[in-house]
């Protein structure tokens, strides 16, 4: 297929993230700088009888943080993680929250203990939606994009595709999901919770940890609104289904290969340009098996690739968004964070983990997710500097 | 050319229609489980995974069947899917949450959560017809044409997608809704937000 003429390029900047590692993006870099993980060993014996791992945001910390805001009215735990994630961005771009400034909403399950409330209002994914927009003064329909495991990177390409056909100036995407008894018992009945904090791409990984967080982004065709040193233009997307299977990645990486290569046929990028590759690393045998196959089928088997999944653990529709302001901000400063757990090689094809933070000049980064129901994104970044405008 | 819309499929009221015609009437009274199981088998469906699957995927497999299968054209095979719905997979949810709140007796099941994730319909859809595409679920407090229109239309213009399956496709305990329409860049009924409105009621 021709691939359009005269597309209005669009840009990312002022991520931010809430996390168990800090409630800020600076924390959560800082964090990770000094060889930290957010993932512990847990007991609650609510969710299993003996300790397990999992990356859990310490609640006091959060009210703490949050009571600073000034917000009114009764926010749950996950809005409050979001509403944080968002303060750098409404502040910034107060004057810009008109009717041209969309929003969308990365969430797997939202809210999903008002499940167990007599009051299931909260449940449904459009009210908390429609409760943060009201907050911030988006006048707006939030949208909600709910895509299993790789929500939080396609809120950024569907953001992307809204305002290249005009529908909107500017969009913030925000993406949040909570460490649920819900989910933790899920994936326990798949047997693929990790017994260890996960390893992706290790030999002995063993399965998932689970994690939470929320975290956000600003989109906007308007470079001169972007007051930091660098900014990122998103140069190709794609979501390709591998038509396979419900539960389990094609074998062949069908789907997130597709995905792969039509961002870089749009980005007119080819394998060698891309500087590092922010994959989704689950640790679970299929996934990591899968994306080695995808990867190496676009020659990417030489490029260095991180998961962040053994700091963050999966966080689910957060995930996608929170690895890629991670990853980007790492770019900023020409680093590629290292990918936790790795030490021996435990995928059948050649693939270049980065198990250490290393110093490269970055400037296309390529972010990947696959997940539940035979989804996979592709979206590939290019650094932008104010310098040069 | 503007896409437009070509084929629509509305399951609502104990009734199926593809194109504005009536094919099926259910018994009355027949709660949701019993009515779409009466259309599996009235169209021949014959695809026994139907059985495995919850309230939701159920009746997005249901309705993007008829409608696929009772149209003489080819599907293209880069057609993207779009559904949306107000309630998620609210009734699969319930039922896992009731099975691991039962204390001790607490057991999940793996063939429940696994489709506790609204865009697990876009996985037995694309599965069903063999769609390496682009697919997306979205949530909206109620059918949301302004939406649909503007993405169907980008995933087109921006050369994603050479046609859009989209979907209104709502059910929350016996309530249910389903719109499914194909939109194409061809000749067809305006893919407006008035026609979509007078469609889905």
């Amino acid at each position: 297929m021709n691939l359009p003429q005269n597309i209005i390029p669009v840009y990312v900047a002022n991520g931010n993230c809430v996390t168990p590692m800090g409630l800020n993006l600076l924390d959560n870099v800082q964090g990770i700088l000094d060889g930290r993980t957010a993932i512990e060993q847990v007991k609650d014996e609510n969710l299993q009888k003996e300790p397990f791992y999992g990356a859990v945001i310490n609640k006091d910390w959060l009210e703490n943080a949050y009571s600073k805001l000034e917000y009114n009215g009764d926010f749950s735990t996950l809005e409050k993680m979001m509403l944080l994630a968002l303060e750098d961005i409404v502040k910034t771009y107060s004057d810009h929250l008109d009717d041209k400034c969309g929003i969308i909403f990365s969430s797997t399950k939202g809210n999903i203990e008002a499940l167990t409330q007599d009051n299931k209002e909260a449940y449904f994914l459009h009210y908390l939606a429609k409760k943060i927009s009201k907050a911030i003064g988006i006048p707006s329909e939030p949208i909600v994009l709910s895509n299993a495991c790789v929500s939080g990177i396609m809120a950024i390409s569907v953001a992307k595709r809204l305002i290249q056909t005009g529908i909107y100036n500017h969009m913030i995407v925000v993406g949040g999901d909570l460490f649920s008894k819900f989910v933790f018992s899920g994936f326990q009945s798949f047997q693929a919770i990790s017994s260890q904090p996960c390893k992706p791409y290790d030999k002995a990984r063993d399965g998932i940890t689970l994690g939470e967080a929320a975290a956000s982004i600003f989109v906007t065709q308007n470079r001169d609104l972007i007051s930091s040193e660098s900014y990122y233009e998103v140069i190709g997307d794609s979501s390709i289904n591998d038509a396979n299977h419900i539960s389990g990645p094609s074998r062949t990486g069908e789907g997130l290969f597709q995905s792969i290569r039509n961002a870089m046929q749009e980005a007119k990028v080819k394998s060698p340009e891309i500087d590092c590759i922010s994959s989704h690393g689950t640790a679970t045998n299929f996934n990591d098996e899968m994306e080695a196959q995808a990867f190496n089928r676009v020659a990417l088997e030489t490029i260095p690739v991180f998961s962040l999944k053994a700091i963050y653990g999966h966080t689910l529709g957060a995930a996608g968004l929170l690895e890629t302001v991670i990853s980007l901000n790492f770019a900023d400063k020409n680093l590629i964070p290292p990918s936790l757990g790795y030490k021996d090689h435990g995928l059948t094809l050649p693939l270049n983990i980065n198990n250490e933070i290393q110093k490269k000049e970055i400037n296309t980064v390529l972010k990947t997710a696959s997940g539940f129901g035979g989804s996979n994104t592709a979206v590939l970044f290019k650094k932008c500097k104010s310098d040069g405008k | 050319m503007e896409n437009n819309i070509i084929h629509y499929c509305n399951i609502k009221n104990n009734e199926v229609f593809l194109d504005g015609k009536k094919l099926y009437s259910g018994q009355d009274g027949d709660q949701f489980l019993d009515f779409i199981k009466g259309v599996y088998k009235n169209f021949e469906l014959n695809y026994p995974k139907f059985y495995k699957m919850d309230p939701l995927c159920k009746l997005a497999i249901t309705a993007s069947s008829i409608l696929l299968d009772g149209i003489d054209q080819d599907i293209d095979p880069d057609m993207g899917l779009l559904l949306s719905n107000k309630s998620s997979c609210y009734d699969v949810d319930v039922k896992h949450q009731d099975s691991i709140s039962q204390g001790e007796e607490s057991y999940a099941s793996p063939a429940n959560f696994v489709y506790t994730l609204p865009n697990i319909a876009l996985g037995e859809i694309s599965i069903k017809y063999k769609l390496r595409s682009e697919n997306s679920f979205f949530i909206f407090e109620g059918f949301n044409p302004e939406f649909m229109i503007d993405y169907a239309n980008s995933m087109t213009k921006l050369r994603k997608s050479s046609s859009v399956l989209c979907g209104w496709i709502e059910v929350k305990e016996n309530v249910y809704n389903a719109f499914m329409f194909l939109v194409k860049p061809e000749a067809g009924l305006a893919f407006t937000k008035e026609n979509l409105l007078n469609l889905i009621e």
